[in-house]
């Protein structure tokens, strides 16, 4: 390496850190100030004493842990009946190739651009009518049949050879366990990219879940936060940090350890 | 197999994500669509037949203007610089640096926080005053701003905190596009003496177009469905100087309980994102034949 080509490598790789500096210093700042007291906070007095005061008034101020329930709760419902309802979908879609599939596949893709965050008005409407305003099942619900998790199944699906296939039907595999057995374990990649791009995004869903409900019983994280930081209710910095610290330290933690996975899988969702 | 049965099965299959679909997706569209050619109904008077009436005083609302712009000026703002700074960070990830594990890291963590998140964390630096913004700007002897309180600072403050958020997510697919490049082009460059400069201009921007394409529409998209920091920071204001389409659709829906208003709102936002939709369908279409 040339001494021109050296000095070019090290100021990138300042430049880079730099970068990296600008994108993580938001929420060390975050994670300092969660730990000071909120006059400590403001006046950067980085080595005054830490303290879980924030936590514990965040904690008593508003039901993080019902929130955080709900939250789980939300997810749990949600990804298990997109998984479900898409695999057979698609499985209608690549195997069956019944009449009419071309324009069903179409009405399935329109989905990708209409998406339940923008019907808010109509799906409330729906929803009350269905007396499912305020439960959890009401705030999944418009979320269950996914055009994306089909999109990406019917993908993975159509990869499989056929050879497979007929060689499950002639040990005597029935539609169903054909299913089960070649397509499922086939599809796995793609079966934990799209969970792990849907548990993020409904972890972190917000305008839908606030409109559905109105109860302590029923919010999750993001609303149970958003109400609490709103600014008529007038919430010290460091209380406001640790509050927002607890929401988000489930889904960081699984990313922080799973770092690979996550990236990967937001990739290979955005590839198809 | 038997195509009665081929078909009996596949519409079974298909029958619970169908009627998901339909009820979710197509009917609230359709109602949306009739809705907005109705007027309200109220115990006073019964709903009647308005025609394109809520139209009419959707495109003479000032304030639907104004969210209209500030959307596009959003879009404007945050679409280009975040795909600039996410192939700067997509090019230093790509390459066998010291730390790239923890650079890669930092890059996306923004990404996986949610939006009222984000806004609880920058709203503290765009505090007047006390904000860390302010602050540091009173080290080196500048004035302070009120900035999401001032009309003129309020969208640029949201561009920028929205360039955080999003830059890495965009990293990710340029990264998936910069793994599909094969290394004997850069080497081959190498040999011929040309710049890194060069090789990106020449070689990598180009073939990365596809992946700029995709990330450029669904960039758009996502300016129009992501409103929630307005419920933390702004709530639309100073004067729906911030306030976006879909945030003046929860509002007219929710707060001013006008549905008929709110439908022809949601018509005109389905119409633009179905107009996006299909620009990418025809382009994307168009890079097949192009393989």
């Amino acid at each position: 390496m040339t001494y021109r080509n050296r000095i070019q490598t090290s100021v990138e790789l300042i430049g880079a850190y730099i970068l990296a500096g600008f994108w993580i210093l938001p929420l060390l700042y975050a994670f300092w100030a969660a730990f000071h007291s909120s006059s400590d906070a403001m006046h950067f007095d980085i080595f005054s004493p830490l303290t879980l005061d924030n936590f514990r008034e965040a904690w008593s101020q508003a039901p993080f842990a019902r929130f955080s329930l709900n939250t789980f709760l939300l997810v749990s419902f949600i990804l298990p009946g997109q998984l479900l309802i898409s695999t057979l979908a698609a499985y209608a879609f690549v195997r069956f190739k019944f009449t009419g599939a071309n324009v069903a596949f179409a009405l399935v893709l329109v989905q990708l651009m209409i998406t339940p965050e923008i019907l808010i008005v109509q799906n409330y409407v729906t929803l009350s009518k269905l007396s499912l305003v305020d439960t959890i099942s009401g705030m999944g619900l418009p979320y269950i049949a996914s055009a994306f998790c089909i999109f990406l199944l019917r993908q993975a699906f159509k990869s499989i050879p056929k050879e497979l296939e007929d060689a499950a039907e002639l040990e005597g595999c029935g539609t169903m366990s054909i299913l089960w057995k070649v397509y499922v374990p086939l599809a796995t990649p793609t079966y934990i990219a799209f969970s792990l791009v849907s548990v993020s995004h409904h972890w972190n869903n917000f305008l839908w879940p606030l409109i559905i409900s109105n109860s302590v019983e029923t919010r999750p994280l993001t609303v149970g936060l958003g109400i609490f930081a709103a600014p008529e209710s007038g919430v010290e910095w460091s209380i406001l940090s640790a509050a927002t610290l607890m929401s988000v330290a489930p889904l960081l933690i699984a990313f922080l350890i799973f770092q690979k996975q996550f990236v990967q899988s937001f990739m290979q969702a955005g590839i198809k | 197999m038997k195509d009665s049965t081929r078909n009996i099965q596949g519409w079974l299959l298909f029958t619970p994500a169908a009627i998901l679909l339909l009820a979710f997706t197509h009917y609230p569209t359709i109602t949306t669509f009739f809705q907005s050619l109705y007027t309200n109904k109220s115990i006073l008077r019964p709903r009647r037949f308005s025609g394109v009436e809520a139209y009419e005083s959707m495109f003479s609302d000032p304030i639907f203007w104004k969210v209209f712009v500030n959307n596009m000026w959003l879009a404007l703002g945050t679409i280009p610089t975040s795909i600039g700074i996410a192939i700067l960070m997509a090019l230093i990830v790509n390459k066998a640096i010291p730390g790239r594990g923890f650079l890669r890291m930092a890059y996306f963590t923004p990404t996986m926080l949610p939006m009222i998140a984000v806004a609880n964390i920058w709203l503290f630096f765009y505090a007047p005053d006390i904000g860390l913004i302010d602050k540091v700007l009173e080290i080196f002897g500048f004035e302070g701003n009120n900035w999401l309180g001032d009309p003129s600072t309020v969208l640029p403050s949201i561009i920028v905190m929205t360039v955080w958020k999003e830059a890495g997510l965009f990293m990710v697919f340029y990264l998936a596009g910069l793994q599909t490049i094969s290394p004997e082009l850069e080497e081959a460059s190498k040999l011929e003496g040309s710049s890194r400069w060069n090789y990106f201009w020449r070689i990598q921007f180009p073939l990365l177009l596809p992946t700029t394409l995709f990330v450029l529409i669904n960039a758009f998209l996502n300016s129009f469905k992501l409103v929630d920091h307005l419920f933390v920071l702004t709530k639309g204001g100073p004067d729906n100087a911030s306030n976006l389409i879909l945030y003046y659709i929860y509002e007219t829906a929710f707060s001013f309980l006008d549905i008929s208003y709110a439908s022809a709102l949601t018509i005109f936002l389905l119409a633009l994102l179905a107009l996006t939709a299909l620009a990418q369908f025809f382009f994307l279409d168009r890079r097949t034949h192009y393989r």
